[in-house]
């Protein structure tokens, strides 16, 4: 009896430690989705821990990062636009100097291998530096940032928690705002659980939708990330500005006006569209590539297919495509707690 | 059986010690000196006025560059290379401490020197957490000395005025040459990493030994960087960046360094 007791006891104790062990890492776990390739982001050189996430949520959330203490990257990257600067087509940041480019959602961001645009950041641990010391973005220096924690009253403790020490570093910073970047992901679309064999099937135009789809676009926004990550000029015109895209980076004239293929997830969410937002909504996107692609340098062969440049649509393929593109949004991931502001 | 198991680790741990310290291990200081210079003018920030081969006056207000992958090499041919994760320099021109690197190496007769000007390939795409120190994307304030929108290191910046510059949004007649690109990530692009050997032979040896520090004065000159393999005009180029015509400096560089004399 005595001893069927104490077992007992024991086993509670160890499952109610397996449980607060299992609260405790509930975020904590990268999972690669069923339907997902492995992922790119190098995973063993930045554990991914509930403390670590906890501290990157924080940072990624805290206005300390800009020099007057009023911006955030969740000033840019808002959850409720996918992570985007819903309704700004270049977002803005200190004293509302205007950056160039339209904030790119933080989503699926492990399976990157290059950031920005253009790609000029080659590793998800650089890529903060670079809003944080950009005068049109946060126009503070990593030193400062770095000093303004270290006097904080309370992130020592929470670095100390997350790394084991409450020494501030540019590396504990950076990956800890990548292990929060890291955990924003998207993959609980109807598509995705239609992929996984988890939920009920396309409506007939959804699937007519997602065979267009796939013969026009998948080969450049390849599922199931729906980008293939490489840089392409989808035909736009130069805009005011004249963005040269990739060309900044690699200074190779064939990578003029090219730019890193955005994935199409999230697209109910993440208006505007394009580098520079220059189309408002999905219609404009649909007929840019039905009327309006442009004969300019680098334009991709895939466009060039027919005699006039862009790929044809009837109007009743452009309803079926966007029945298709609609069963990319992802609800849970705009509304998941673990992933807003505390 | 156990006496020659030791015997052959004993005699295969010998090998290898011996390939890797190919000289005498007890060190010795060694300071190399980065003495900036333009012309035949010592190097003053912001009120020197100094004139390069386009005839162009200019003054310089910012001079800063990185020296590392630090080699010697022995009158009887041995290297030495010190060690990576410590031969990262950054010399800053307002930071007379910097102007001094400080080495301890192997007590030898060294006759060269090499070095690179700037930060080799393989740190500039390391992991975040072996950039420490110089290397720190942290350490610079307003000055920086790394491109974050295009991920690498600037390796060498002069900025300064000069009557022949354009003026500015501000209002300034500024120039600024930003050299950097260590050439890609995973598509190649510019290579402005430029290595620099220098015979001691001539102005003399170092004669590294314990009871002493034995100090290699160099001359870095700024009008070479104007002079050289192509002559750069303000004029012309007030900005130099991240840019095909970067290259044309970046081949002055080399240049720029010259042996003085070593003080033993
Ligand atoms: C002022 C608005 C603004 C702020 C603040 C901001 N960003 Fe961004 N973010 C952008 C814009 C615009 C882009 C696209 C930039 C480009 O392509 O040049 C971008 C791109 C990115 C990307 C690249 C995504 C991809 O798919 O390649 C990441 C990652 C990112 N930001 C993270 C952050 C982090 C972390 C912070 C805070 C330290 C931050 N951002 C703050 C506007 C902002
Ligand atoms: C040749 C490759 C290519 C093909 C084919 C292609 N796209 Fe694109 N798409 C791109 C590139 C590149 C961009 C980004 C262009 C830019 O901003 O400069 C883009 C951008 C978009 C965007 C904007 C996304 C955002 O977040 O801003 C949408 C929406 C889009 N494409 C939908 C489609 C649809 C629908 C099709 C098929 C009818 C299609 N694309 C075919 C390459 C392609």
């Amino acid at each position: 009896m005595i001893n069927r007791k104490l077992t007992m006891g024991v086993l509670l104790v160890l499952l109610f430690y397996a449980c607060s062990k299992q609260v405790e890492q509930q975020y904590a776990v990268f999972r690669q989705p069923g339907n997902f390739p492995a992922p790119a982001y190098n995973l063993a050189g930045n554990e991914i821990t509930g403390k670590g996430f906890e501290l990157g949520r924080k940072l990624f959330y805290d206005p300390l990062l800009s020099a007057d203490n009023t911006i955030s990257c969740g000033t840019c990257h808002v959850q409720s636009a996918a992570f985007t600067h819903h309704g700004h087509d270049i977002s803005h940041g200190i004293n509302d100097r205007l950056g160039s480019r339209n904030a790119q959602p933080i989503m699926n961001l492990a399976w990157e291998k290059t950031f920005m645009w253009d790609g000029g950041v080659a590793d998800l641990d650089l890529q903060p530096i670079v809003p944080i010391t950009s005068h049109v973005e946060m126009n503070e220096t990593l030193g400062n940032v770095l000093n303004k924690l270290r006097s904080s009253a309370v992130y020592p403790a929470l670095y100390k928690d997350a790394f084991g020490s409450t020494a501030i570093t540019t590396a504990t910073t950076m990956k800890a705002l990548s292990q929060f970047m890291v955990m924003c992901i998207s993959s609980n679309s109807r598509y995705d659980s239609i992929m996984r064999g988890e939920g009920p099937l396309f409506t007939q135009e959804e699937n007519e939708g997602y065979g267009i789809f796939q013969q026009k676009c998948g080969s450049c926004h390849k599922e199931p990330l729906f980008t293939d990550l490489s840089f392409r000029n989808n035909g736009l015109r130069p805009g005011p500005l004249n963005d040269e895209g990739r060309f900044a980076i690699t200074l190779n004239a064939a990578d003029t006006y090219k730019f890193k293929v955005p994935s199409l997830r999230n697209l109910a969410y993440t208006a505007p569209y394009m580098h520079d937002g220059r189309l408002r909504t999905l219609n404009a996107v649909l007929h840019h590539y039905g009327q309006e692609v442009q004969e300019t340098l680098n334009l991709d062969p895939l466009l060039r297919q027919t005699d006039k440049p862009g790929i044809a649509l009837t109007e009743a393929e452009k309803l079926k495509l966007l029945a298709f593109l609609r069963t990319l949004n992802d609800k849970k991931f705009i509304t998941d707690k673990k992933l807003s502001e505390q | 059986m156990r006496q020659y198991l030791a015997l052959a680790i004993l005699v295969l741990f010998t090998a290898c010690k011996k390939d890797e310290t190919p000289l005498d291990n007890s060190t010795a200081p060694l300071s190399i000196e980065f003495d900036n210079i333009a012309g035949d003018k010592n190097l003053q920030l912001n009120t020197g006025v100094y004139t390069n081969a386009a005839n162009e006056p200019f003054s310089v207000s910012v001079f800063q560059y990185f020296i590392s992958n630090v080699k010697l090499t022995t009158t009887d041919g041995k290297d030495y290379v010190v060690p990576q994760d410590s031969s990262y320099f950054m010399i800053n021109e307002t930071d007379v401490a910097s102007h001094s690197v400080k080495l301890h190496v192997p007590q030898a007769d060294y006759s060269s020197l090499s070095f690179i000007v700037g930060v080799d390939s393989l740190r500039n795409t390391m992991d975040i957490s072996r950039r420490t120190g110089v290397l720190d994307p942290a350490s610079y304030s307003d000055h920086g000395m790394y491109w974050g929108w295009n991920s690498g290191y600037i390796f060498v910046k002069l900025e300064g005025t000069s009557s022949s510059a354009p003026v500015d949004a501000s209002g300034q007649r500024y120039f600024r040459y930003h050299i950097g690109g260590f050439g890609g990530y995973s598509t190649p692009t510019i290579n402005n990493i430029r290595s620099v050997t220098i015979d001691l032979t001539r102005a003399g040896i170092a004669s590294v030994r314990r009871d002493r520090e034995t100090n290699v004065h160099l001359m870095v000159d700024v009008l070479k960087m104007f002079g050289g393999s192509s002559s750069i005009s303000i004029a012309s180029n007030p900005t130099v960046m991240f840019g095909p015509f970067s290259v044309n400096i970046a081949d002055n560089i080399p240049g720029m360094f010259r042996h003085d004399h070593t003080e033993d």
